[in-house]
């Protein structure tokens, strides 16, 4: 486990925005963000649909170019590099898709696909490779004939190992995984994350973990991004975040949560309507027109963070904290 | 859920697929018999097709000539060989450059935003000529031979590879596999040639063959006119052209390259469709 204040994060992310301009008008998938992850730990960032997480997540690999803002890796913001220093830092980090099936090439075999990153920073003879990439598939729990199978003959599960072996080929500091078990059953789930876990405590990784579940974030995550319509509604240590949510939002998703216990007596916050589009978000607090306790106020300013604990942070004008 | 064939199990279903139809089949048997008939022309010839005997100008059809005689005693059958050897190979030539040049042009245009509007403008322009008459303007300028010619066709059926390697293009380039080596760090060109490229091959192989066809096709409509290849290098286009005198006397001087051209044609035309028909739908699912 790390220690959430004792060192510096690996990442810094500091008002970054994402505009896309459509000929519908300009969607605003990312707005404002500023949140740091610390070296070794896993940051889960959740929300619902339309809320700008994966569009985050690919911000900070910049997979997508920002409008604006600083995504400061390790002390160099990547937003600043050119060509070819991008492509030397794309080694240190990586991404795990959600979807097993479009993410790995149809035409490759699995060892390709999992030397590529090798091959294209020139890594090791081509005998070199064909050991490291046995090794990873080992390491991800395949086994080594996997190299010169084609991936659809794979399970689903499977396939996202080989995503996973893919990635760590480069040994990178830093993982995205986009909703990476989320097209998983269930039960296969459980293994996936397992080996996330393992892997992560294994390589020392810091990783970003993009969910829409609730209950596999808490299992996982030291910290918790919560998302609204891209921006940042919530932010803190997961026992913080799950124990006291203060977001209005926050409160709601945990509630949407299902307890196995049928008896339980429980408080709902149930949101109505859908997440408004953002093409136009609405002024003021992006959640006020869903918010049960929002107020005429709520429209006009944008809600500056508010501490609620130790590395707790809310934007809300009218935090419920109860510590 | 898509369900990826391996490329083995892949090819054993395409040919499966391809030579269902019987008239696919039965197309590119001729195909190849044609192809391998011209190509051994000098084995395979009765004689010289240069070889001219004025004795025996516009002899018909029979024991000496199989195919009769032209106008200058020189055998039929002969010249349809070496003719078809010339037509082939500006076929094949045109085909193969024309793909090699729509392939640039369409991955550029389907990868660069800042370079689509340009090309596809470009090419839309390109399109919008009549194609045999950009081709005599393109043989006008620089001059008949066979290279010249399969320059010429390659630039007027290119944009048609190119519009569909585009559009392909921004397909694949929108998935997660080719997003996954932009995180790996692989370069822009290597993503185009090694990822996104064999995955677009299906389109290309198919337009290609059309190409083909339509290539002998202006090649003959161009010898015919008298501004493609030079005369002295039979083709069936100049063949058709050289007997057009003579058609009341000789008909069978045109019969036998046109049909020669239109057989030709029509085969590739079936294979292309048999193609289409093969990759096309495993395409669609594939994706």
């Amino acid at each position: 486990m790390f220690d959430h204040a004792a060192q510096d994060p690996l990442l810094h992310i500091r008002n970054l925005s994402k505009r896309f301009h459509t000929s519908r008008g300009i969607v605003h998938a990312v707005s404002d963000v500023s949140f740091d992850i610390p070296r070794g730990s896993i940051t889960g960032l959740v929300g619902e649909s339309g809320s700008g997480k994966t569009t985050l997540g690919r911000t900070l690999l910049r997979l997508i170019e920002p409008s604006e803002g600083e995504t400061i890796f390790d002390g160099t913001d990547i937003n600043k590099l050119d060509g070819r220093a991008l492509r030397a830092t794309r080694r240190r980090m990586q991404i795990i898709f959600q979807d097993p099936i479009s993410s790995l090439n149809p035409r490759f075999k699995v060892g390709q696909i999992v030397a590529e990153g090798l091959r294209a920073h020139g890594i090791g003879t081509i005998s070199e490779r064909k050991d490291r990439v046995a090794t990873l598939l080992d390491e991800v729990g395949l086994s080594s004939d996997a190299i010169s199978r084609f991936p659809h003959e794979f399970s689903g599960g499977q396939r996202q190992r080989i995503g996973i072996a893919r990635a760590l080929a480069l040994e990178p500091e830093f993982i995205v995984a986009d909703e990476s078990v989320s097209a998983l059953d269930v039960s296969i789930q459980a293994q996936v994350l397992n080996l996330l876990l393992e892997l992560r405590e294994r390589h020392n990784l810091t990783m970003l973990f993009i969910a829409h579940d609730l209950s596999v974030v808490e299992y996982l995550c030291d910290q918790i991004v919560v998302m609204y319509l891209g921006r940042v509604a919530e932010i803190g240590l997961a026992q913080h975040v799950y124990s006291s949510p203060g977001h209005p939002y926050t409160q709601a998703l945990l509630t949407a949560v299902p307890v196995p216990d049928p008896q339980a007596a429980r408080d709902r916050t149930i949101l109505t309507g859908d997440i408004p589009s953002p093409l136009d978000p609405p002024s003021g607090c992006v959640f006020r027109t869903r918010c049960p306790i929002a107020d005429a106020a709520c429209a006009t300013n944008i809600p500056a963070p508010v501490k609620a604990g130790p590395a707790h942070q809310l934007y809300c004008r009218k935090p419920n904290v109860q510590n | 859920m898509a369900t990826h064939p391996s490329p083995a199990a892949f090819e054993a279903k395409f040919l499966e697929l391809l030579f269902a139809r019987r008239a696919v089949l039965f197309a590119l048997i001729v195909f190849a018999i044609i192809a391998l008939l011209c190509a051994f022309a000098s084995v395979v010839a009765p004689s010289d097709p240069a070889k001219m005997s004025v004795r025996d100008r516009l002899t018909a059809p029979g024991a000496d000539f199989i195919l009769g005689a032209d106008a200058f005693g020189r055998d039929v059958a002969s010249r349809l060989l070496f003719a078809g050897r010339v037509s082939l190979s500006v076929g094949l030539g045109v085909a193969a450059l024309s793909s090699l040049v729509g392939v640039v042009l369409g991955l550029c245009a389907g990868f660069f935003r800042q370079l689509d509007a340009p090309l596809s403008r470009l090419v839309d322009a390109m399109m919008a000529f009549p194609d045999i008459l950009l081709a005599i303007a393109l043989v006008s300028i620089l001059g008949g031979s066979a290279v010249n010619v399969i320059l010429a066709l390659a630039i007027v059926y290119a944009p048609r590879i190119a519009r569909i390697v585009r559009a392909s293009t921004l397909v694949i380039r929108e998935l997660p596999f080719v997003e996954a080596a932009m995180a790996l760090g692989v370069s822009t060109p290597a993503i185009m040639v090694r990822h996104v490229l064999p995955n677009i091959l299906s389109p290309i192989i198919v337009q290609a063959t059309f190409i083909f066809a339509y290539a002998m096709l202006a090649e003959a409509g161009l010898s015919f006119l008298g501004v493609g290849i030079d005369p002295s290098t039979p083709t069936w286009g100049t063949m058709i052209n050289e007997g057009r005198q003579y058609i009341d006397q000789a008909a069978f001087l045109i019969l036998y390259p046109g049909v020669a051209i239109s057989i030709s044609v029509l085969v590739l035309q079936l294979i292309g469709d048999g193609l289409r028909d093969a990759l096309d739908p495993r395409l669609a699912k594939d994706l």
